[in-house]
């Protein structure tokens, strides 16, 4: 949206501890009345960016532009219409629900009874109605979460930054959060949010960075990180022969660009759907014959087989009672997976 | 600028406070006055004068001041701990616009205020026992016990900044608050220790705060009153100026 201010604006960004950067050249500009989802493993940065964004750390190089305010010069008066959803638990335990809301509105300088007058409404959005005078200590894991995220919104933000708001939760607790999250957006606020969960971010967000040591690896729509970086279809193949019947499986190496084994090849920082998709072609059934899918990859006993073509994958794996397999569309956790790469982070 | 971000974070400490008040008083008030008894009615009793009064009335300032500073190191060791790095109120607050400066001068001034509170319970014993020469004078505590928790609320504060868990502060009591304890006057007057002895036990911020409390039990203006109150001060605003460079240390980088 031309001539709004963007919401949060970050350019440059970087971020050294002992010397090693964690957040490395970091740019992002969110739209207004979007959601947008910051996806990274363990340590690539995220939380640091959200702290940076907030201005609670500075930055070694690079802007933090937060609702229009340089940061952290201005932190405290862009903190106003900000309201932030922390990954760790950080109720107050000796309070109930409604003196937690209380207590963290006058954090922003609100008055009692114009906190007392949003209570119930906040309490509604969170499901929580009817539980304004229950002990913190008596709540569920999704109750507290959804307490968390009332109280964010305690101030009426703009802005709502969440850092991985249903971590630990149960799927009913997480599709409530969701509901809210939509809710929130549909008012037309705009959401920046961590999650290690890819459907939610699929769900949610309109656009995805993601983010792995520091810098942006990817970033568009689910749609178009999905269409940009890997195959429309998994076959996902594991049992007893596995290891006799794979060479069968395998793209033809002369047919080279994409089979590749145990190696996770670095994807086009631009996805663009239709190089992408011609490739494949090229890459798969179109050589020798012999290759069922265009890219495969193992991660421990199974096999993950990436194609456009799934109907053959399917009829040959039928033809082998000894194979289990699980066909589905592709996901953003498979690209995630390609372009992060499976080994462990922590 | 003068800023009063602070005093939403004293008025949350001041709301759980009011909450679990009853223990809390208990363990805060009751115990510095069952000591102060026992001691001086059952020690009392086989002592001579101390300074010229029954033991009861010379123990009285001395367990004043040191109610005072276990009062306010308590609530900035354990209480401030907790919140800071445990419940993770502080970085709670810190999302909101308030900053690390307003937490802690919220903290100083919650623990400060808390602390005058068990200063005052000991003055009412006072009080009521008759353990003072002139009432008049026993007003002027307040403003001691005042300086008194501001002082230790300022060095805990700093304590808490570094502190990895809660073990830590057994340090701090071993090797700071006990030896003021033993040393500062409370049990006996200092001239009752070696000279260089006494000498050290001058500089510590327990013996400036009874230096002031115990002549206004026994009906005098102290000594070198100012020098006393400025000590106090000085060691309570070195130790928050610590607590906030530290802290911001720890929580924002």
């Amino acid at each position: 949206m031309p001539g709004m201010t963007p919401p949060l604006s970050l350019r440059g960004l970087t971020k050294r501890y002992g010397g090693q950067p964690v957040v490395d050249g970091f740019d992002l500009e969110l739209e207004p009345g979007r959601c947008h989802g910051l996806l990274g493993p363990n340590g690539a940065g995220k939380t640091t960016t959200l702290r940076l964004s907030l201005g609670l750390i500075e930055a070694d190089a690079g802007t933090v532009e937060l609702l229009g305010h340089p940061m952290p010069a201005a932190a405290k008066r862009a903190r106003r219409r900000v309201g932030v959803v922390p990954q760790v638990d950080s109720l107050d335990p000796d309070f109930t629900v409604a003196e937690n809301l209380q207590t963290y509105g006058r954090y922003f300088g609100l008055s009692g009874q114009a906190i007392a007058e949003r209570t119930p409404a906040l309490l509604e959005f969170a499901g929580l109605a009817g539980k304004a005078d229950a002990p913190i200590l008596t709540l569920s894991g999704g109750m507290k979460r959804r307490l968390t995220l009332a109280r964010a919104l305690v101030n009426d933000p703009d802005l709502i930054i969440l850092d991985e708001p249903t971590t630990g939760l149960d799927p009913q607790a997480r599709h409530l959060i969701w509901q809210g999250l939509r809710r929130l957006i549909s008012q037309g606020k705009t959401l920046l949010l961590t999650t290690h969960f890819m459907d939610e971010a699929e769900r949610l967000c309109d656009v995805i960075s993601v983010m792995d040591k520091g810098r942006v690896i990817a970033r568009g729509s689910p749609r178009e990180l999905i269409a940009g970086h890997i195959e429309p279809h998994v076959v996902e193949i594991y049992g007893d022969g596995l290891n006799e019947w794979k060479p069968s499986f395998l793209p033809s190496p002369a047919s080279g660009a994409r089979g590749e084994f145990g190696k996770h090849g670095f994807p086009p920082s631009q996805p663009d759907r239709d190089a992408a998709r011609s490739v494949g072609r090229e890459a798969g059934v179109g050589g020798e014959g012999n290759a069922l899918c265009h890219r495969c990859e193992q991660a421990g006993e199974t096999l993950f087989c990436y194609t456009d073509d799934p109907e053959k994958v399917v009829a040959e794996l039928e033809a082998k009672p000894g194979l289990r397999y699980l066909h589905r569309p592709a996901n953003l956790e498979d690209v995630f997976l390609k372009i992060t790469g499976r080994d462990l982070r922590d | 600028m003068i800023s009063f971000g602070w005093m939403p974070v004293w008025r949350r400490n001041f709301l759980v406070w009011k909450k679990l008040a009853g223990p809390s008083l208990l363990g805060n008030l009751a115990d510095p006055m069952l000591y102060m008894l026992g001691l001086g009615y059952g020690l009392g009793g086989l002592l001579p004068a101390v300074d010229g009064v029954p033991y009861l009335n010379f123990l009285a300032a001395g367990t004043l001041a040191y109610s005072v500073m276990n009062s306010a190191t308590f609530e900035t060791l354990y209480s401030a701990f907790s919140r800071m790095h445990v419940q993770k109120t502080w970085d709670a607050i810190l999302n909101t616009p308030l900053g690390l400066s307003d937490i802690l001068l919220g903290e100083l001034f919650w623990a400060t205020a808390k602390s005058l509170l068990s200063g005052v319970a000991i003055l009412l014993v006072v009080w009521v026992l008759g353990l003072y020469e002139s009432f008049a004078l026993t007003l002027a505590l307040l403003p001691v016990a005042l300086l008194t928790g501001f002082c230790f609320a300022g060095l805990g504060l700093s304590i808490n900044a570094v502190s990895p868990n809660y073990d830590f502060f057994l340090y701090y009591f071993t090797l700071a608050i006990t030896p003021m304890i033993l040393l500062g006057g409370v049990f006996y007057p200092p001239t009752a220790l070696p000279g260089w002895l006494a000498a050290i036990a001058a500089w510590l911020p327990l013996t400036h705060a009874i230096d002031l409390a115990r002549p206004l039990i026994l009906g005098k203006w102290p000594e070198g009153m100012l020098l006393h109150a400025a000590a106090l001060l000085a060691y309570g605003m070195a130790g928050f100026a610590a607590a906030l460079k530290l802290t911001r240390r720890r929580l924002l980088r």
